[in-house]
């Protein structure tokens, strides 16, 4: 029963395709999983917005949007017809063809890095030999549209915004692939299928395997969740698009539906590196113990999913921007020595996974926070106390 | 319509009068002369030689400017060479109207000068009156001025701590909590005053009306949920890495250039020196409270933001102590009069610690209801003058954080 | 703590803590959500002036136009026209009082300087209009208001006032039944200064 529940979307497409003759199944395969995907998470971006305005209100303290329908729910739909109605202008001076297609260029990576995924059991769209390869590859032409936008607005000042965006994210992509490259070593594959196999199991009967509960994986998934949030634009790392900046970035000509893409690529953007994070990281449609394993997959991919946002939430409604310089400090400086010691503890980790005295996984777990702690705080220290911030004592006079 | 006889006819009026003048003939005026100082850089001008200057101009709309003014930026790359504020936007007149109308006319539009703190406004204008008249303030009306003046000062210092985070962008989150307390405190002020905002509430001699009954209980109340308020802010604030890499370091400000500049107030205290009117002048009854004033070491912008939140706890303990302390009796000089108000011929100076700095009044009467002269010193336009010596060399966003820790308000610097 | 992040996570506690107190504690959601629901306002609240009446409004307004708030008023909001008799004697009464909203800033200097406690502080504030000019400006007629709304909006001042008013009533009309001191009519012929006479009662 838990298995047909599991497999129910698996089984309809496959029912789908029976009724076309067989030259064209693989293609219609291809079009029915590219419209699932395209329909869930165009509508998990809807739910997204909604959820971030409403938890950001929540946080401080008012409800949020809650008059358009009862708590708020038809809010997306009232954004979109506003989006849709506005004017959507483009500058004269601007060159028309990479204006118009600045923002296509950001949507259709990450629809494309969407595709290999896997979302459940046997569910993901295309399962390849290099799929995080792909990923990284087709995340990174990101970068690129955001350069287009930037330079066809023919605008010094969203030009140099534009250049600000693009260091960020170049800067940030070393630390993403390398803390991604810990579970390539350990797991020996590149293919995300057998990435999400190989957190299979559980120890002592009840907890996962997830890579998450090893002190490599630990440190890599929080560097990795760091290095994302750099990545898709997102606080503290929102410097690109920050409001109270006077250089409001390479956005600054984009109005309309067009910004509505933008907008749209950001948060799919967010929404697959997630995806990715959890499957690297957090067992992908993995149950967390064992009694837990009759939910099905997708459920937990989603639920996973749905956790990652409302952090990123959380964080954007908590922490202050970091200045241009300190970001690119803090990935050159702190985050990409922290990446290289973690391959490291990961290879430690992995070639004392032979031990087998008793105790041996207490050791083992000492060892790796050793091997990360210390250089972290080390690092810690260097780069913060080094530029003389920190806490400070207040005298008084009477 | 019909109108009688001696009544002016109001019916060929319309919103503005019609006027017809008589064409006039002059020669054209002479174009008017420059800004007075060079913002972009001229041909054989001292910048000649460096063509990569990035002349900007920010404002006068924009979210981060605390009110309409514009600033004039000169960058070398991302780096200021020079950074003037250009203001005047906001400009009322006030200072004449004073002139035109009596003294107790003037007291509203006080209000609305450092339009969030009103009652210190207030205070320091019915300083100068008193001072002028030689009024005496009934003990009850100077423990009612206090408690009010630390209550704008409380709300006064959270609003702009959540400004100032708002500029880092914060997304608005300790501004949301600041407002919450503010709420409460503006509460308190409405069941005084009748207004939230515009309170128009100290008289020449005292203030206007007493206290409600229940207002001490609702008072105390408010107080004495405040520390609880302050740890949560400092929980969210004070140790936050990021707003400490923001700020620290930030738009230096040394001691003697502060002193020089004329800069008074939290600015003034961060950069180390003790000059807090409260204790310098000893005005109201402040001498009969215990309180300290906070000192920063460095005069970066987490100093003035630390100062400010020390400042706070301090003002919740001299509130504590003057609720504790009020004695009963009248809150008016009953001798005062109402209309035509006439002080004897002469000057006076009054002024206040008010949240942003040194809030002057001075007062030159000739011994009409009218003042002969009425001249605000204002804390925010004095402030504003130093901004550039703070910024020069760092990049725009810092800037705007140090525009964001000086505190200025609009209403105050055009007037 | 020099532990790089600390600060940070004590952050992130303090704003799960306002999330999730924002479900159960009416202290951490304080939005009220209007116009459904109002906040009630405190007594003293004020908004705009507004001419007091006991019983009728044009016989009983206290108001005499004596333009005492039409000279004090610092915007100079209020527009005051005494009332004439057929024959052009005044009139203690105002033919014309406008105050105009657009102008008028809430001081409330008009009701301090009022001898007469006749013009008082309304409360309401949901004035708005969609003409800008005329429909701003409120005439007598929108501004008299009864004695029995000010004890409703302001039951505190307005039972001193009216305390004050029957008080100095009183007093006036025990001083009228009183017998007055005699003042004899300067016989024509007495070469008396006319210093001597003795003053008559005065109201």
């Amino acid at each position: 029963m838990a298995n047909a529940l599991d497999q129910i979307f698996v089984n309809l497409k496959h029912w789908l395709l029976a009724w076309f003759p067989s030259a064209w199944q693989p293609l219609i395969s291809m079009v029915i999983s590219a419209a699932a995907i395209i329909a869930v998470f165009g509508s998990l971006f809807a739910v997204t917005t909604l959820a971030e305005r409403k938890g950001l209100g929540r946080i401080q303290n008012r409800p949020g949007p809650n008059r358009v329908g009862p708590f708020g729910i038809l809010q997306p739909l009232a954004d979109a017809v506003k989006m849709l109605t506005k004017e959507s202008i483009m500058p004269q001076v601007a060159d028309r063809f990479i204006f118009f297609l600045a923002p296509t260029m950001m949507l259709i990576p990450t629809l494309l890095s969407f595709a290999v995924l896997p979302y459940g059991r046997n569910m993901a769209a295309v399962d390849f030999d290099a799929g995080l390869l792909f990923f990284f590859a087709v995340g990174a032409s990101i970068e690129m549209s955001v350069f287009m936008a930037g330079w066809s607005s023919r605008n010094k000042l969203a030009l140099l915004g534009a250049m600000r965006a693009i260091a960020q994210m170049i800067c940030y992509e070393l630390p993403l692939i390398l803390s991604s490259v810990t579970v390539v070593m350990v797991t020996g594959s590149l293919s995300l299928g057998q990435i999400v196999d190989s957190q299979a199991g559980f120890h002592g009967g009840w907890l996962a395997r997830w890579h998450v509960f090893t002190p490599w994986g630990l440190a890599g998934f929080l560097l990795f969740m760091t290095a994302a949030t750099a990545e898709s634009n997102r606080a503290p790392f929102d410097l690109p698009e920050g409001e109270s900046e006077l250089v409001a970035g390479h956005l600054i000509e984009y109005s309309g539906f067009k910004y509505a893409l933008f907008f749209m690529g950001e948060y799919f953007g967010m929404m697959a590196v997630s995806g990715l994070g959890i499957t690297l990281f957090l067992g992908g449609w993995r149950a967390p113990v064992a009694g837990l394993d009759w939910v099905p997959s997708y459920l937990w991919f989603f639920g996973k999913l749905g956790v990652c946002i409302a952090v990123f939430i959380w964080v954007r409604g908590t922490l202050p921007r970091l200045r241009a310089d300190q970001l690119m400090n803090f990935a050159w400086k702190f985050m990409l020595p922290l990446t290289l010691i973690n391959l490291v503890a990961a290879a430690v980790w992995h070639y004392t996974g032979v031990w087998s005295f008793g105790g041996a996984a207490a050791v083992r777990w000492l060892l790796g926070a050793a091997l990360i702690g210390v250089p972290y705080v080390v690092l810690g220290r260097a780069l913060y106390t080094g530029h003389g911030h920190g806490p400070r004592t207040y005298r008084y006079a009477t | 319509m019909k109108h009688d006889p001696g009544e002016p006819d109001l019916s060929a009026l319309s919103t503005g009068d019609l006027v017809v003048e008589p064409p006039v003939t002059v020669p054209a005026p002479p174009p008017p002369p420059g800004p007075g100082y060079e913002v972009t850089p001229r041909p054989g001008g001292a910048d000649a030689g460096d063509d990569s200057l990035l002349e900007v101009a920010i404002g006068p709309h924009h979210p981060s400017t605390h009110g309409v003014f514009r600033l004039n930026a000169v960058l070398d790359g991302e780096r200021i060479v020079r950074f003037k504020p250009v203001f005047g936007y906001l400009h009322r007149n006030h200072e004449k109207l004073g002139e035109g109308g009596s003294y107790l006319g003037a007291m509203p539009y006080t209000d609305r000068l450092d339009y969030f703190c009103s009652l210190t406004n207030n205070w320091a204008y019915a300083l100068a009156v008193e001072r002028l008249a030689g009024l005496q303030v009934p003990d009850r009306a100077e423990y009612i001025r206090i408690i009010t003046a630390e209550l704008t000062r409380i709300q006064n210092h959270a609003s702009l701590i959540g400004f100032l985070l708002q500029e880092l962008g914060a997304m608005g989150t300790p501004l949301m909590y600041a407002f919450r307390e503010r709420e409460k405190i503006l509460d308190l002020f409405e069941s005084l005053t009748g207004a939230r905002m515009m309170c128009n509430y100290m008289r020449f001699g005292g203030c206007r009306c007493d206290l409600p009954a229940g207002w001490l209980e609702q008072c105390r109340r408010v107080v004495d949920d405040l520390p609880g308020f302050y740890d949560e802010f400092e929980n969210l604030l004070t140790t936050n890495e990021i707003l400490m890499a923001r700020t620290q370091g930030i738009g230096l400000l040394a001691k003697e250039l502060a002193i020089n500049a004329g800069i008074t107030g939290p600015l003034l205290r961060a950069s180390g020196v003790n000059y807090d009117l409260r204790k310098v002048d000893h005005y109201g009854l402040y001498d009969r409270l215990d309180f300290r004033v906070p000192l920063g070491a460095h005069g970066d912008v987490y100093d003035r933001y630390m100062v400010r939140i020390l400042e706070m706890r301090e003002s919740t303990k001299i509130l504590q102590q003057a609720l504790r302390d009020i004695p009963g009796g009248p809150v008016l000089d009953p001798k005062v009069k109402l209309r035509n108000f006439r002080p004897k011929a002469g000057e006076a100076y009054g002024r206040i610690e008010s949240p942003k700095g040194e809030l002057g009044f001075y007062l030159i009467s000739d011994g009409s209801t009218n003042p002969y002269r009425y001249r605000i010193r204002p804390p925010s336009f004095i402030n504003l003058t130093i901004l550039e010596d703070m910024c020069r060399g760092l990049t725009l966003q810092d800037a705007l954080v140090i525009l964001g820790a000086v505190d200025i308000v609009m209403g105050e610097v055009d007037r | 703590m020099s532990l790089l992040g600390a600060g940070i996570i004590k952050g992130l506690v303090e704003t799960a803590r306002n999330f999730v107190g924002s479900y159960h504690d009416p202290e951490r959601l304080t939005t009220v959500e209007y116009p459904e629901e109002r906040l009630a306002l405190p007594e003293n609240a004020r908004s705009f002036p507004m001419l007091i009446f006991d019983n009728d409004p044009v016989k009983g307004l206290r108001c005499v136009a004596c333009k005492i708030c039409e000279k004090e008023c610092p915007p100079q909001c209020i527009y005051i026209v005494q009332d004439r008799d057929p024959r052009g004697k005044p009139l203690k009464f105002p033919r014309i009082f406008d105050i105009d909203l657009s102008v008028c800033m809430s001081c409330q200097i008009c009701v301090e300087v009022c001898p007469f406690d006749a013009i008082k502080m309304n409360t309401e504030f949901e004035l708005s209009t969609e003409d800008r000019f005329g429909g701003l400006i409120l005439r007598r007629e929108d501004l008299a208001k009864s004695n029995e709304y000010y004890l409703e909006i302001h039951p505190t001042e307005a039972a001193e006032t009216d305390a004050r008013l029957a008080a100095e009533n009183a007093k006036a009309e025990a001083k009228s039944r009183a017998p007055a001191p005699a003042t004899p009519a300067p016989p024509a012929a007495l070469p008396k200064p006319p210093a001597a006479a003795s003053p008559a009662p005065t109201t």
